[in-house]
């Protein structure tokens, strides 16, 4: 099992969503968040007092998969999410000893 | 006119008593031998009858004279009894009752119609501050600090009715003292439904004192702007109770009040022009803000950390409210539903829309996009200068005064409080001091006769009637209105910061006022 967390730009999610139910992944939770890498922030100005806005907002995906599946939902993430500009976020993958179910207490990749 | 009617006007107070009475005066004053005032009574009806008699023997020799060609027509019976006495006085009595009790249906009429836009009138001017100010100054604070500047606008709703009904109304309208009025409308003694026809014929005198009430309520609420975000709830309120007896009240009968120093329609000394309150209401409550912006210092943090409005939203729908309910305060200034209110109200509309394109103008120059809260600040920047003007200048006027208004307050706000470092946090000096302060002189510029003949009929009033020496005066009534605000705050300030203390501390400003003043927050999250 592997966690997959995304860091996606706001106006590429809707895209990325359609994508991954089209490939049959069922499953995610998003999460607004604020943040940045390399991308420079932009300047805001209230009544001529101007803040720089570094941080940017983004969505954060987060995904447990079952091993076979990752290739696919990086795969569809990384055409969808890309715009070609700094700031398209990034892919973070993690291994997952255990997954419980708390309805019924399956566990393993089957209670995914 | 009036002798009252002397030199300078302040609100068209009696401009629209005089527009009033000569309305109702002509159709029936006009015609002769008609009495129209009870003293004239006795001598009207000794008149008529003497004309009725005169009728009746002319009609009398025609008759017989022309007996066989025409008889008497259906007029000639009633006036056949000429030869008794009786029957003409009862005629003319009924007459003159009829009379009597058309010109009071008349006087009724119009003061139904004058009543009516007036109680609507303090109802918009009300909704200037709740909800008007409250969502414009509460978008513009961080989100930690929304509750506690609307409450300290609510709050005035509050304390300032409570304090207008017991002794403010009569410190401001009471008497006829130069500086401040006096205590025989303490408790409201003597206001009631029967007009006050010093300063306004045609509505109930209740109307007249709760109209100016709502004025009182938005004038300390405006100062909040510049305590913004670090002012003591405590404070506040002492504050508040105290500029509003020694600052606002000998203000407001300075220049509205009977025998008010600046009072123009009272023959004050120094005349100054100010239709709706731009030195009462704006300069001092702007130049008060800045004086406490000074005072209080600025906010933890500023201007190194940023702090934007935490929801633009709300101030905008703020903004436009303080449009709307401006129609209240500025046009209902004429205090009687008449053309002047008219005036004042396409006056007040063209000022805001011209400030509002000013100020986005500027800004698109300046910065390469024209923001949203720039044009609401700049709306309400025309607002502020419009209203001493509003009854005096005409529909072009108004948009020179609102262009100029708004890019005056566009640089006040962004050049010259960044030049002078001040945290006047949302700007109320920037905007109601400085817009109110050009408003005022730009008045003396553009007041014209044929909009409000204040100094009486054709006779000129501002520059553009040649009468320069206007902007003269209005300088003059800046200049006591500034000064006048800056040693009362200064005053109040120093007792305030004796009893309760003026600012929260620096771990209570971090926290936000709404948890810290009120043990509430705006946005709770149920988490």
């Amino acid at each position: 099992m592997m966690k997959l967390e995304a860091i996606i730009q706001p106006s590429r999610f809707e895209s990325v969503k359609d994508a991954l139910r089209e490939a049959g992944i069922e499953g995610m939770t998003v999460t607004e968040v604020r943040g940045h890498g390399r991308q420079k922030g932009h300047t805001e100005v209230y009544r001529g007092r101007e803040y720089t806005v570094d941080l940017l907002p983004k969505i954060k995906l987060e995904m447990v998969l079952p091993d076979k599946l990752v290739n696919l939902v990086v795969d569809t993430i990384l055409k969808t999410a890309k715009t070609g500009k700094i700031g398209d976020g990034k892919i973070f993958l993690t291994k997952v000893d255990e997954a419980i179910r708390i309805r019924n207490e399956e566990r393993g990749e089957s209670a995914l | 006119m009036d002798s009252g009617n002397r030199n300078f006007a302040t609100r068209g107070v009696r401009q629209a008593r005089i527009i009033s009475h000569a309305k109702r005066g002509i159709p029936l004053w006009s015609q002769p031998d008609v009495p129209h005032r009870r003293e004239d009574f006795g001598n009207g009806v000794k008149r008529v009858n003497k004309r009725i008699l005169k009728c009746c023997s002319l009609l009398l020799l025609v008759a017989i004279c022309a007996m066989p060609v025409r008889a008497q027509q259906s007029a000639a019976p009633s006036a056949a009894p000429a030869s008794s006495n009786a029957a003409p006085q009862d005629n003319s009595k009924a007459v003159n009752d009829k009379l009597a009790d058309l010109e009071k249906r008349v006087s009724a009429a119009q003061s139904a119609g004058d009543n009516a836009w007036m109680l609507v009138s303090a109802a918009l001017v009300l909704m200037m501050t709740g909800p008007g100010l409250a969502l414009f100054y509460g978008g513009l604070v961080r989100r930690k600090n929304t509750l506690a500047i609307m409450m300290q606008s609510f709050a005035m709703m509050g304390l300032i009715t409570v304090l207008w009904a017991l002794v403010g109304y009569s410190l401001a309208f009471g008497g006829n003292g130069h500086f401040i009025g006096d205590f025989s409308h303490a408790f409201l003694r003597g206001v009631g439904v029967d007009p006050n026809p010093d300063y306004a014929a045609t509505i109930p005198h209740m109307t007249f004192m709760i109209y100016q009430l709502m004025f009182a309520v938005i004038t300390p609420a405006l100062i909040t702007g510049a305590t913004a975000e670090r002012m003591k709830f405590s404070g506040t309120v002492l504050f508040m109770t105290l500029w509003f007896f020694f600052v606002y009240a000998p203000l407001a009968h300075m220049v509205w009040g009977k025998g008010g120093l600046l009072n123009a329609a009272f023959g004050g000394k120094f005349p100054t022009l100010d239709f709706a309150g731009g030195t009462v209401v704006h300069i001092s409550s702007g130049v008060s803000a800045l004086v406490c912006a000074l005072y209080l210092g600025k906010r933890t943090g500023f201007p190194k950390h940023p702090m934007p409005p935490h929801s633009l939203v709300l101030s905008f729908i703020g903004a436009c409210l303080l449009w709307v309910g401006w129609f209240g305060f500025n046009a209902g200034s004429a205090l009687a539903a008449s053309g002047l209110a008219s005036s004042a109200f396409v006056a007040t509309h063209f000022g805001a829309a011209a400030a509002a394109v000013g100020w986005s103008v500027a800004e698109w120059l300046k910065n390469g996009k024209a923001s949203a809260l720039g044009a609401i600040s700049g709306a309400v920047a025309g607002l502020v200068a419009i209203t001493p003007a509003a009854g005096f200048v005409g529909p072009m006027p108004a948009l020179a005064i609102g262009l100029v208004a708004g890019i005056f307050c566009y640089l006040m706000v962004t050049r010259v409080k960044a030049l002078f470092g001040y945290d006047d946090a949302l700007d109320a000096f920037g905007v109601h001091g400085a817009g109110g302060t050009i408003g005022a002189l730009l008045t003396g510029v553009f007041a014209q006769q044929v909009i409000n003949p204040i100094f009486g009929a054709g006779k000129p009033v501002g520059g553009l009637d040649g009468h320069w020496g206007q902007v003269g005066n209005q300088l003059i009534g800046i200049a006591i209105s500034w000064g006048f605000a800056l040693v009362g705050t200064i005053l109040i300030l120093k007792i305030t910061d004796l009893v309760t203390g003026f600012r929260v501390t620096e771990e209570q400003e971090h926290e936000g006022l709404d948890v810290t003043q009120h043990g509430e927050e705006a946005y709770y999250m149920e988490m």
